[in-house]
């Protein structure tokens, strides 16, 4: 390749908001239920029904457009997208075209090479569509309404990307940022956070962007790069044979590793847009944005400046724990019943991380209570159980959620102080291992830790170390 | 006594009183229906047995004292463009032809509420696009003063059902002036009120801005009763207003002395029928004898009102339409190779040329290249027109005209020609441009005896006014009802019961 090239990158990204009810109507939005069962008039589409608007969709996209830096059109419109396709059962998509309601925003991303802003060209509101699917076996194709209506956010960016790590970085922070609001879980495999990647490469230096396809079907943030770098390798390919780009709608299938063209610019579709005549504009007056921006909670940044100021976590802990709103919630709430801090980040960062690990799970997915790992961090605390039976203790809150003192209890995990018990228990080893006994007695310290050791192996574990050591001394002494 | 013969007013005091029984009425409506309808078709379905089990019921609960609404009991009818829980709801299109709604339209339950019997649902214009009822995939309704001649439309089987006592009232919808227009031609009393008075959830929607839904009556004293029963603020329809102004009847006054009428230079010009303009002349001139100030002025923009109209309802319409595509309910083509296929074939076989006509009009106007020349042109338009009304209203309380050029065509004259028929809707679109409340009161008669309306036109909520100029206008003349020669004799009408009784639809 002799000349350089530099990819341009711009996202459009769906996120489905977390309300209770659907965007029109009062259906259920919930995922999963019997196929069009969360379902009524509105939603499917029945002649003579209308749509009402969900304000709590206003609120939500309001709270993420502000933490994006947004300009609020106050006063804003839905306009309808027409377009045949039997998930829709309308045959139109009630969206925000020519009035969406943020506007020129941005959010910061941190970069190799420092801080960077990625502009937010604009926020609109929108609904789900319903869902096909096709029964090759009956040959036959049914519809499941249930998704129809759910409200959607779509998250346009500026085209201000150039790297597959700084789309990683956008789409974390947008993640994050969203989390943190409660507007949505962001859930890429749900599909609850679905993007598209514009992209276009360009030699560097050039002034004009080249031509850019849009790629679909991207379910994880594995297939966004895989797909990013795919995409760009072939745009350099054709430039280099002296190809044209051609601009075009590409599905992506992350199993074979490429993408294939869906529709052209030519068959580009006219969704003849005109403002929904059912609904009247939305209004958004200053004392809203205001009631919405009160309440907006602490975002990650704040959260990661606090968690070293006030808890004098290292940045590094405190970057962790932050990183997904549901562990730092969980860090939070059980450090405010059990306090030590550092004790409760110390079983987050090592022992849950690892469990994640293990079992290929996101910090999203941890089902602990609060009250149970503070229970863990008390009892380890006031000597109740030792280390290495509070990690098994851990495991048993994490991945059963078990209310650790009654699981100790049943298992009969305390720790063993009973003086007499453990003397007995080591007298009856120093009897079998008088080897051990000679060579303490030669002045070898080793040996002790030996006695030591099979003390705490016969006593599963359970035994007090402290007390072991002080009364296996004192045993060795007395022979 | 004879039942048919009363106002819904007059026999609701009646069932009141217990001089009539509700299944009395019911039962004498259902036998005007059975006579008529094979000649004047103005419904597409009749509930003869969901009306006689309603009427037991009404009758119960009007004993009971829990219904005692000054219209309980009185059977109505209502256009098949509103959704009844139960009953088949077409539109009067071939694509609707099996479709049965699980929910009733607002207006109609609050009628149903109050007491009101449903007869059935009337023939129309196909999904409310025409001028005639001609566009009906079940056959035209005739108008029962001519049946050689058409009752108008899109309410066109609301009108005539009334007109030939085949209900007491019923219910229309105007988008363009489908109530006042029939209102007109079939010699009743009809009112569109203001934009957001009276709820949409249920009325299949047609134009969406400029639907609304309004009553059909013998005269204003029942119109202004039943849009009373019907108007609300509905929760479940975004553009439904909330007022405070509901006591229609409050208005029935003869006084209206000092009242400023203004009559639009504009609407008296070239290609009005000079009957038709004599005789809404005259009827300006026995206001004015009743101390109303009557003058003309311009009005302006007329001209502009139908392009306006017809780019706006025809862009909503196309978008609106589109859901009739054999896939969730009504109509779908027999055969077909794939989804494309099954669209295509579904739509074109399901739906009438007047309708494709303007859904290809409306998909035009929105096209991207032609959306800001054609429909927000058209947006601007409507604007400017809601102005001129807006600089009219602050000199006259209400503007009187004809509600259209001429009295109703003959069957079969109006297709051919789909220009000269939008042309008929000069007087009557831009008060639904504008939002405004109109009203259809009949003024006399042509000389082939066909009646004239009298349109007023009111500023936004002032539907009141509107009422006591037409209750006025209405005390100086006597309700006229058709001669209805169509009327078929003893023992053809007994060979219809027959038919009848069996499946209950027309």
């Amino acid at each position: 390749m002799s000349k350089q090239y530099e990819t341009v990158i711009g996202l459009e990204v769906h996120v489905e908001l977390a309300t209770k009810t659907k965007i029109f109507c009062g259906c259920s939005t919930e995922f999963g239920g019997a196929p069009n069962t969360h379902t009524c008039p509105v939603c499917t589409g029945m002649p003579g029904s209308l749509p009402v608007l969900n304000r709590q969709v206003v609120e939500y996209a309001l709270a993420v457009g502000l933490a994006a830096n947004c300009e609020i059109h106050q006063y804003c419109k839905f306009d309808r997208k027409n377009y045949f396709y039997p998930d829709n059962p309308q045959n139109y998509q009630i969206s925000q075209l020519y009035l969406p309601i943020c506007h020129d925003g941005w959010v910061e991303i941190e970069t190799a090479a420092g801080n960077k802003r990625i502009g937010i060209h604009e926020i609109h509101m929108e609904e789900d569509a319903g869902k096909l699917i096709h029964d090759e076996w009956e040959d036959c194709s049914l519809v499941d309404y249930n998704r129809s209506g759910v409200p959607l956010i779509e998250i346009v960016s500026e085209p201000d990307m150039r790297s597959a790590d700084e789309v990683i970085a956008y789409l974390e922070k947008l993640r994050m940022m969203i989390q943190y609001l409660g507007a949505s879980d962001c859930k890429l495999q749900e599909g609850s956070m679905r993007a598209d990647v514009n992209l276009s490469v360009r030699e560097v230096g050039a002034k004009e962007f080249g031509t850019r396809t849009e790629m679909k079907n991207l379910n994880s943030f594995k297939a966004i790069a895989r797909a990013i770098e795919g995409e760009k390798n072939r745009q350099i390919e054709l430039l280099e044979d002296g190809k044209k780009v051609v601009q075009e709608t590409r599905r992506w299938d992350d199993n074979k590793e490429s993408s294939h063209a869906m529709r052209s610019k030519e068959d580009a579709k006219d969704y003849r847009y005109f403002p929904d005549p059912d609904l009247p504009p939305v209004v958004i007056d200053d004392a809203w944005i205001a009631r919405v921006r009160e309440r907006q909670p602490e975002l990650q940044t704040e959260k990661l400046a606090r968690y070293q100021k006030e808890y004098g976590l290292p940045r590094y802990d405190a970057h962790i724990l932050t990183s997904s709103k549901h562990l730092a919630d969980l860090f939070e709430e059980t450090v405010k019943l059990c306090g030590q801090p550092k004790e409760v980040s110390n079983w987050l960062m090592t022992d849950a991380m690892r469990l994640l690990k293990e079992k290929g799970q996101e910090p999203e997915q941890i089902s602990m209570d609060p009250r149970h790992l503070a229970d863990l961090v008390k009892m380890v605390g006031e000597n109740v159980i030792n280390r290495t039976i509070a990690r098994d203790v851990f495991e048993a809150v994490f991945t059963e959620n078990v209310n650790p003192k009654e699981y100790v209890e049943s298992k009969g995990l305390t720790v063993v102080r009973d003086e007499g018990a453990l003397q007995s228990v080591i007298e009856e080893i120093l009897e079998k291992n008088p080897q051990s006994v000679a060579d303490y007695k030669a002045g070898k310290q080793k040996a002790m830790g030996f006695v030591v050791g099979q003390t705490m192996r016969a006593m599963k574990g359970k035994a007090d170390p402290a007390v072991v050591n002080q009364l296996v001394k004192e045993l060795l002494e007395q022979r | 006594m004879k039942i048919l013969e009363l106002t819904a007013l007059e026999l609701g005091r009646k069932i009141k009183k217990r001089e009539i029984g509700v299944a009395e009425a019911t039962k004498a409506a259902l036998a005007q229906i059975r006579a008529l309808e094979p000649e004047l078709n103005c419904y597409v379905t009749v509930g003869e047995e969901q009306a006689l089990i309603q009427a037991e019921q009404v009758q119960r609960k009007i004993d009971k004292g829990e219904l005692a609404g000054p219209l309980a009991g009185v059977p109505a009818a209502i256009k098949d463009n509103m959704c009844l829980e139960g009953m088949a709801t077409t539109c009067s299109s071939k694509i609707l032809e099996n479709f049965v709604p699980s929910y009733t339209a607002e207006a109609v339950k609050r009628m149903m509420d109050q007491g009101a019997v449903i007869l059935g649902k009337t023939n129309m214009d196909e999904f409310a696009m025409g001028s005639t009822t001609e566009t009906s995939a079940f056959g035209e309704t005739k108008n029962p003063w001519n049946p050689a001649h058409v009752p108008g439309g899109s309410s066109g089987g609301s009108c005539a059902a009334v007109a030939a006592r085949e209900c007491f009232y019923a219910l229309g919808s105007d988008t363009g002036g489908s109530i006042r227009q029939p209102s007109s031609f079939c010699g009743v009393t009809g009112i569109k009120p203001t934009y957001g008075t009276v709820s949409r959830y249920g009325l299949v929607a047609y134009g969406s801005s400029l639907d609304q839904i309004g009553p059909v009556g013998k005269n204003v004293k029942d119109c202004a009763a039943v849009l009373e029963m019907i108007s609300s603020y509905d929760k479940k329809d975004s553009t439904s207003i909330q007022r405070e102004d509901w006591d229609f009847t409050s208005a029935l006054t003869e006084d209206i002395k000092g009242m400023r009428i203004g009559i639009p230079k504009d609407y008296f010009g070239p290609g009005l029928d000079s009957q038709v303009r004599d005789a809404v002349l005259m009827a300006a001139k026995v206001l004015e004898e009743k101390g109303a100030l009557v003058e003309e002025f311009d009005l302006s923009l007329v001209e502009y009102a139908i392009p306006a109209y017809y780019v706006i309802a025809s862009a909503e319409a196309s978008s609106n339409l589109s859901r009739f595509d054999g896939i969730k309910y009504g109509y779908r083509a027999k055969e077909y190779e794939g989804l494309h296929s099954m669209y295509k074939k579904s739509r074109s076989e399901g739906f009438g040329p007047e309708v494709k006509r303007r859904i290809m009009l409306g998909s035009f106007v929105l096209s991207s290249g032609y959306y800001d020349a054609y429909y927000l042109k058209a947006l601007k338009t409507k604007a400017l027109i809601k102005k001129a009304f807006d600089r009219a209203f602050e000199k006259y309380d209400v503007i009187l005209g004809p509600a259209a050029p001429s009295t109703a065509p003959r069957l079969g004259e109006s297709l051919n020609d789909p220009l000269k028929m939008y042309l008929g809707d000069i007087y009557t679109v831009s008060v639904n441009l504008a939002g405004l409340p109109g009203m259809t009161v009949p003024c006399g008669k042509d000389k082939k005896g066909l009646p004239i309306g009298l349109q007023l036109i009111g500023n936004c909520f002032q539907e009141k006014k509107l009422i006591r100029v037409g209750y006025a206008y209405e005390q100086s003349r006597s309700y006229e009802e058709p001669e209805l020669a169509v009327r078929v004799s003893e023992s053809q009408k007994e060979e219809h019961e027959g038919e009848r009784s069996a499946g209950g639809e027309v």
